[in-house]
C-alpha cells in the first residue's frame, strides 16, 4: 500500500461527529479511510431510508438499507446497500449496476483493485466480480476468494444436489470449488478456503475426499497423500507450489505439495505466511498442549503463551516477525519473541514501520482504545481508532481517532513524530 | 509341612512381595506413560486441590448422595473395606513374622478385635457376594472373574481364621493362608483389584475435571 | 432376562445405521477398530473398562434405567459392558450386528449426561467411554443418519441446520427491523470489529426461533452493550460433530468459531441458552485443537443475565407471575456450576419459584441431549420412554404449584417438550430469556 498522503507534523480535526448524530437520528460506528483523510459511516437520512455519510455529508444516494461500510486499500469507499429488494455494492455512492437478490462479503483484492461481492439471485449462488455477477449459480456456496490482483474470484460451490438428511449422496462428494464462476470437474465431500495464486491463474483449496481423508486441492487435482486433517493451504508466492499444515501421527506440521516440508511437529499448527522474502514461512503453533507461539520455517519462539496467538506479521525486509498473543486472560505484541511488558484487553493487528525498525499496534485498554510503538503509549483516549500507519521515512506515524473533546466527538488524524 | 512353610514363608514370599511391589509400580507406570501419550487432559486438568476434595468425599462414609442412598451396601462395602486392609496389618502374628525377617515392627490390634475384624470382613464379603447374585442390576454385570476374585478376596480371612482358631486341619489351613494371600497380594496389579491403586487417581481425574473445568461437585 | 435381551434386540429402523452397516466385514471393522484403540484408546480407556467393578451402583443414577424399572441393560455399566467393554475384550473382533446394536445404545440410549460419574466410586466417566464407542462408529460409518445429515451441516455450513450464508444474514436484518418497531433505534450490529462482546447462536434459532434472537438483542439494547454478530459462517456455537464421533469436523467448527470472534476482536462471547455448545466451546473443541480453555472468554446466558442483573445494567419493571420450576440442563450445571445464577435470576424475575428435585448437580437429564434429540424421530419413542423419571419429577413439580418449566437449554426444550406432550403435563415450557425479555424495563 502506498503511504496515505500528507505528513506533516500535527493535529488536523476531520469530523465532528456530535454534529452528525445531531444531524441524523441513526448512525452506526464509522471507519476511516488509510489515509484518514474521510470518515464515513451509515446513517439515517429520512424515514426508512439509509446512506453513508462522508466527513459529514451523505453520499446523494440513499437506500432503503446500507451495511458493511468498508474502505478498500486504495482508498475508496464501499458499503452494500439494498434498493426495491435489489441488493448490491455501492463504491463512492455510486451502486453497481447489477443488483441481486442478496449481497454480502465483500472481498477486497490487495492491490485494492478488484471489487467481488457474495450474491444470491432467484436462489442461486454466485460471485460477482466488479459488478460482473458469475453468469451460472449454483445451489449453494460456501469460502470465497478473489485473486491479489483483483482479475479473479473463486468460491466453494455445490454441484449435486440433495434433499436435507440424505447423507448418502453427500458421501459421494457434491461439493468443488468454481473459479469465475466454472466448476472444477471433480467434486469432493467438502471444500473450504480456496486461495489464489499470486498472478491469480491457480486456485489451492482444502478438501476432504470421503469422511475420514483431508488433502488440499490445486487446480482441481488433489494431492496424491492424504491425512487425517488438514488447514488452510497458501500458494509459494511465484510459483504453483503450495503449503499447509496437515495433521500426521507424530503431530501437526507444514507440508508442500502433499509432502511434510518440516522436521518439526506441533500439537497444533495454524495460519501460516510467508515473508516478503517468499521464502521464510511463519506460523501459529502450539509446540505443547496449551502453549502458543510462532513458529519460523518450523522452529518456535522459546516464549510461549497459554491461551492463544493470533496475528502473526513480517516486517518488510523479512527478518523480524510481530505477532499478537493471550496470556492469562491479557493480550499483547509479541516481537521476535519477546513480548510487550504493557498487556491489553484487546489488540489489533501490529504494523511494522517501513524500515521494519517499529511495531505500531492499537489497543484496547479499559473500553478505551490507545495506539502503542514498540511497547510505549503514543495516544490514547479514543473511543474508537484505527489502525496507525507508519510514515515512509519510518520517523512519523499517523494516528486516526475519534476522541471526546470538550464533550463533543471529534474524529482527528494526526501526525506524530517520533 | 515345613519344608513347604519354609519354602512359602522364605523364597516365595519374597518373590511374591517383589512380583507385588513391582507389579504396582508396573500397572500405574504403564498408565500414567499411556496417558501421557493419549490422554493428555489427565495431566493438564489435574488439580490436587479438587483431587483432594473428591477423594474426601468418596472415602469417609456417605458423604455422598450415591452412598446414601444405598446404606446396607455402603456399610458393607465401608466394613469390607477397612477390615481388609486393617486386619492383616496390624495383625500381632503378621507383624511378629515382620519383626523377625526385617527388625521392624508397630502396635499391633489386640487379638480379639483382629478376630472380630476377620468375621466383620468375611460377613461384609459375604453380603457383596450376595448382592450379586440377587440383586439383578448387579447379577447382570457380574462375571465369574468377579466371583472369583471374591473367593481369592475371602480366602486369606476364612483360613486365616482356621488357623487362629486352631480348627481341625489348622497346620494344612496355615499353608493355604500364606498361599491364598500371596495369590492375593500378585492378583492386585493384574487384575480389578488394582483399583487399590487406581481409585486416587481416577477419583482424583475426574475430581479434577469437575472441580477446576466443570466447576461442580461430584458427589 | 431374555425379555430385555429381546427388547433390545428389537430393531428401530434408522437408514444412517442399517445402510451403515451393509458391507461392512469383520475384518474391516477389526482393522478399523484396532487402528482407533492403538491410536486414541488411552489410559482412561483401559481405566475405566479395567477397574469397573461392576458394582451397579451407577444405575441409580441413569434416567434411562430409572424409567425401565432398573432394568440393567440401561444402566450405565450395561451400557459399556454391551458396547465398549466388548470392542476391548476381544481387542475389536466384533461383527456388524454388534455394531449395529452398539451405535444404537451409544447414539440413541446414553445423553452423555454424566450423572453416573457422580455415582460411581471411582467416578468412571461412562460419557466419555460412549463417545469413545460413537467415534468408533463414526469411523465404520454407522451413524444415525440425522445427526449425520447434521454434523454434514456443520462440515458444509459450520452450522447445524443448512442455513446459508445469505439467510443468516437476512434473518438478523428481519428481527433487527423488527425489534426496531419495538425499540427505537435497535440495532443488531454487525461485524463490529472491536466491539467487546460477540453474541453467538445454535442453527436452530435464525431457523426456527429466530424470536430468541430478537429477545436477546432487546436485552443488549437495553443494557447498552457494545456488543456484534458475525455476517460469516462461525456465528454458530453449536456442534453435533461432536456428537457424532467426528473430531476432525467439531475441531474445524470450533475454530471458526474462536476464529470469528478475534477477527472481530471482541473480548468475549456471549452464548444464547444451549447447552451442548457450551460444552464444545469451553471444554470438549478446545481440547482437540490445543486450547486449554477457550482462547476467547466464552459467557453461557445464565451467567451473562446473572451479571447483567448484578450489575444492574438489566433492570426488570416487573415479576412472572406464573409459579415457575427450572430444569437444571446438564451441560451448564454438571458441566459448569452455573445452577445457583441460574435460581438468582430465576428468584428475581419470577414471584414463585418452586424447586423440582432432584436438582443442581443431580437434576436428571432431559433425555434429548448428548446428540440424542438429534438422531431424529426414529428414536423419539426411546427417550420419551426413556425419561418416564422426568415426567414423574416434572409432575410432582406441578402438583406442588407449577404451571410453566423454565429450561435454559435448547436440546432441553425440545426433550421437555415431547416430555410434557407425550405424558400429558399440561405444563408451559419457557427459556430464561423469555421471562427476562417479558418482565424487563424496556427502554
Amino acid at each position: 500500500m502506498k503511504s496515505p498522503g500528507d505528513w506533516e507534523a500535527g493535529k488536523r480535526q476531520i469530523a465532528d461527529l456530535s454534529l452528525w448524530k445531531e444531524t441524523f437520528s441513526y448512525m452506526e460506528e464509522p471507519y476511516a479511510a488509510p489515509d484518514g483523510e474521510t470518515l464515513a459511516a451509515v446513517v439515517q437520512t429520512g424515514e426508512m431510508e439509509f446512506s453513508v455519510c462522508v466527513n459529514g455529508q451523505p453520499w446523494e444516494a440513499v437506500f432503503d438499507k446500507a451495511w458493511y461500510p468498508r474502505f478498500t486499500p486504495d482508498g475508496r469507499l464501499t458499503a452494500l446497500v439494498s434498493q426495491e429488494q435489489q441488493w448490491t455494492l455501492a463504491v463512492d455512492g455510486v451502486a453497481w449496476e447489477s443488483g441481486f437478490d442478496f449481497a454480502w462479503n465483500t472481498q477486497f483484492a490487495a492491490n485494492g483493485q478488484g471489487l467481488a461481492v457474495f450474491a444470491q439471485e432467484g436462489g442461486e449462488y454466485k460471485m460477482a466480480l466488479d459488478g460482473n455477477g458469475w453468469e451460472e449459480g449454483f445451489s449453494d456456496m460456501g469460502d470465497g476468494a478473489l485473486a491479489p490482483d483483483g482479475s479473479a474470484c473463486a468460491a466453494v460451490v455445490q454441484v449435486t444436489s440433495f434433499s436435507e438428511g440424505d447423507i448418502f449422496t453427500f458421501k459421494k462428494g457434491c461439493y468443488t470449488v468454481a473459479v469465475n464462476g466454472t466448476a472444477w470437474e471433480q467434486a469432493f465431500v467438502n471444500c473450504w478456503t480456496p486461495v489464489f495464486s499470486q498472478d491469480g491463474k491457480s486456485v489451492a483449496t482444502q478438501v476432504r475426499v470421503n469422511l475420514y481423508d483431508y488433502t488440499v486441492a490445486v487446480d482441481g487435482k488433489p494431492w496424491d497423500a492424504t491425512f487425517p486433517c488438514v488447514w488452510e493451504p497458501l500458494f509459494v508466492p511465484g510459483s504453483t507450489s503450495v503449503v499447509a499444515p496437515v495433521k500426521t501421527p507424530k503431530g501437526w506440521t507444514l507440508a508442500r505439495d502433499g509432502k511434510p516440508c518440516w522436521s518439526s511437529f506441533f500439537v497444533q499448527l495454524l495460519r501460516q505466511r510467508f515473508a516478503p522474502d517468499n521464502k521464510t514461512v511463519a506460523a501459529v503453533c502450539a509446540p505443547k498442549y496449551g502453549r502458543w507461539t510462532v513458529a519460523i520455517d518450523g522452529n518456535p519462539w522459546k516464549s510461549t503463551f497459554d491461551e492463544a496467538v493470533w496475528d502473526v506479521v513480517f516486517s518488510p525486509n523479512s527478518k523480524r516477525v510481530a505477532a499478537t498473543a493471550k496470556d492469562n486472560g491479557k493480550w499483547t505484541v509479541v516481537c521476535d519473541g519477546k513480548a510487550w511488558d504493557e498487556k491489553f484487553d484487546m489488540v489489533f493487528a501490529p504494523v511494522f514501520s517501513p524500515d521494519s525498525g517499529r511495531v505500531a499496534a492499537r489497543a484496547i485498554v479499559n473500553g478505551k482504545q490507545a495506539l502503542f510503538v514498540d511497547g510505549k503509549m503514543v495516544a490514547q483516549d479514543f473511543s474508537r481508532a484505527f489502525d496507525p500507519v507508519f510514515g515512509p521515512q519510518s520517523d512519523r506515524l499517523l494516528i486516526k481517532g475519534i476522541k471526546d473533546e470538550a464533550n463533543r466527538l471529534v474524529y482527528s488524524r494526526e501526525v506524530l513524530v517520533l | 509341612m515345613t519344608a513347604i512353610y519354609s519354602i512359602i514363608a522364605g523364597p516365595l514370599m519374597w518373590a511374591v512381595f517383589a512380583v507385588f511391589v513391582i507389579g504396582c509400580i508396573w500397572r500405574v507406570a504403564s498408565l500414567a506413560w499411556t496417558a501421557r501419550k493419549k490422554d493428555i487432559a489427565v495431566y493438564e486438568y489435574w488439580s490436587n486441590r479438587y483431587a483432594a476434595r473428591s477423594i474426601a468425599h468418596w472415602i469417609v462414609p456417605f458423604r455422598s448422595q450415591s452412598m446414601r442412598q444405598n446404606p446396607a451396601t455402603t456399610t458393607a462395602s465401608f466394613v469390607f473395606h477397612i477390615t481388609a486392609i486393617v486386619t492383616p496389618l496390624f495383625l500381632s502374628a503378621h507383624i511378629l513374622l515382620f519383626d523377625e525377617a526385617f527388625g521392624i515392627s508397630w502396635p499391633a490390634l489386640p487379638n480379639a478385635i483382629a478376630d472380630a475384624f476377620t468375621i466383620l470382613a468375611i460377613v461384609s464379603l459375604a453380603f457383596l457376594v450376595g448382592r450379586r447374585i440377587l440383586v439383578p442390576g448387579v447379577r447382570y454385570l457380574t462375571t465369574w472373574g468377579d466371583f472369583a476374585l471374591l473367593a481369592l478376596v475371602a480366602l486369606p480371612f476364612v483360613t486365616g481364621f482356621w488357623a487362629y482358631h486352631l480348627m481341625p486341619g489348622a497346620g494344612w489351613a496355615t499353608i493355604l493362608h500364606i498361599l491364598s494371600g500371596q495369590a492375593l497380594l500378585v492378583a492386585i496389579p493384574f487384575t480389578r483389584l488394582s483399583h487399590m491403586l487406581l481409585f486416587f487417581f481416577m477419583r482424583g481425574y475426574i475430581g479434577s475435571e469437575f472441580g477446576g473445568v466443570r466447576k461442580a461437585q461430584d458427589w | 432376562m431374555s425379555q430385555v435381551i429381546a427388547k433390545q434386540s428389537k430393531p428401530l429402523p434408522d437408514a444412517g445405521l442399517d445402510k451403515g452397516v451393509e458391507g461392512l466385514t469383520p475384518e474391516k471393522i477389526a482393522k478399523t477398530l484396532q487402528a482407533m484403540l492403538k491410536a486414541e484408546g488411552g489410559a482412561r480407556l483401559a481405566a475405566y473398562v479395567n477397574t469397573c467393578a461392576h458394582c451397579g451402583l451407577c444405575a441409580q443414577a441413569c434416567h434411562f434405567c430409572l424409567s425401565h424399572d432398573m432394568d440393567p441393560a440401561y444402566s450405565p455399566a450395561g451400557k459399556v459392558k454391551n458396547t465398549i467393554a466388548q470392542v476391548v475384550k476381544k481387542k475389536g473382533k466384533v461383527d456388524a450386528g454388534f455394531i449395529r446394536e452398539a451405535a444404537r445404545i451409544a447414539y440413541t440410549e446414553c445423553n452423555l449426561c454424566k450423572r453416573c460419574a457422580m455415582y460411581c466410586p471411582f467416578g468412571v466417566d461412562v460419557a466419555y467411554l460412549m463417545l469413545v464407542m460413537r467415534r468408533m462408529c463414526h469411523k465404520l460409518g454407522v451413524t444415525p443418519q440425522y445427526i449425520q445429515d447434521t454434523a454434514h451441516s456443520h462440515s458444509v455450513t459450520a452450522n447445524q441446520m443448512w442455513v446459508k450464508q445469505d439467510e443468516w444474514v437476512d434473518t438478523l436484518f428481519w428481527q433487527e427491523e423488527e425489534a426496531r418497531e419495538e425499540f427505537e433505534g435497535l440495532r443488531i450490529p454487525l461485524e463490529k470489529e472491536g466491539a467487546q462482546i460477540m453474541y453467538s447462536v445454535i442453527g436452530p434459532e435464525p431457523k426456527f426461533r429466530a424470536q430468541l434472537i430478537y429477545q436477546a438483542a432487546a436485552l443488549f439494547h437495553a443494557a447498552g452493550l457494545d456488543w456484534t454478530m458475525p455476517a460469516t459462517p462461525g456465528w454458530d456455537n453449536s456442534d453435533m460433530a461432536m456428537y457424532t464421533g467426528d473430531n476432525e469436523i467439531m475441531g474445524r467448527i470450533k475454530r471458526a468459531h474462536y476464529e470469528t470472534a478475534m477477527r472481530l476482536r471482541v473480548q468475549k462471547i456471549v452464548m444464547g441458552e444451549c447447552g451442548h455448545a457450551f460444552r464444545s466451546v469451553h471444554d470438549m473443541g478446545n481440547r482437540w485443537l490445543g486450547y486449554k480453555s477457550s482462547p476467547v472468554q466464552v459467557v453461557h446466558a445464565l451467567e451473562f443475565y446473572w451479571e447483567l442483573l448484578r450489575d444492574g445494567k438489566l433492570k426488570l419493571a416487573k415479576k412472572y407471575e406464573k409459579p415457575v420450576t427450572l430444569h437444571d440442563p446438564c451441560n451448564v450445571v454438571r458441566g459448569r456450576g452455573l445452577h445457583e445464577m441460574a435460581r438468582d435470576v430465576v428468584r428475581a424475575s419470577c414471584q414463585t419459584f418452586i424447586e423440582m428435585t432432584p436438582n443442581r448437580e443431580h437434576n436428571y437429564c432431559c433425555a434429548a441431549g448428548g446428540g440424542v434429540i438429534n438422531c431424529g424421530p426414529p428414536h423419539k419413542p426411546t427417550r420419551v420412554a426413556g425419561n418416564r423419571v422426568k415426567a414423574e419429577q416434572l409432575f410432582r413439580a406441578k402438583a406442588d404449584g407449577a404451571q410453566v418449566v423454565i429450561a435454559p437449554c435448547h436440546n432441553c426444550h425440545g426433550g421437555l417438550e415431547d416430555i410434557i406432550h407425550s405424558y400429558g403435563l399440561n405444563l408451559e415450557l419457557k427459556f430464561l430469556g423469555d421471562i427476562l425479555y417479558e418482565c424487563m424495563e424496556k427502554p
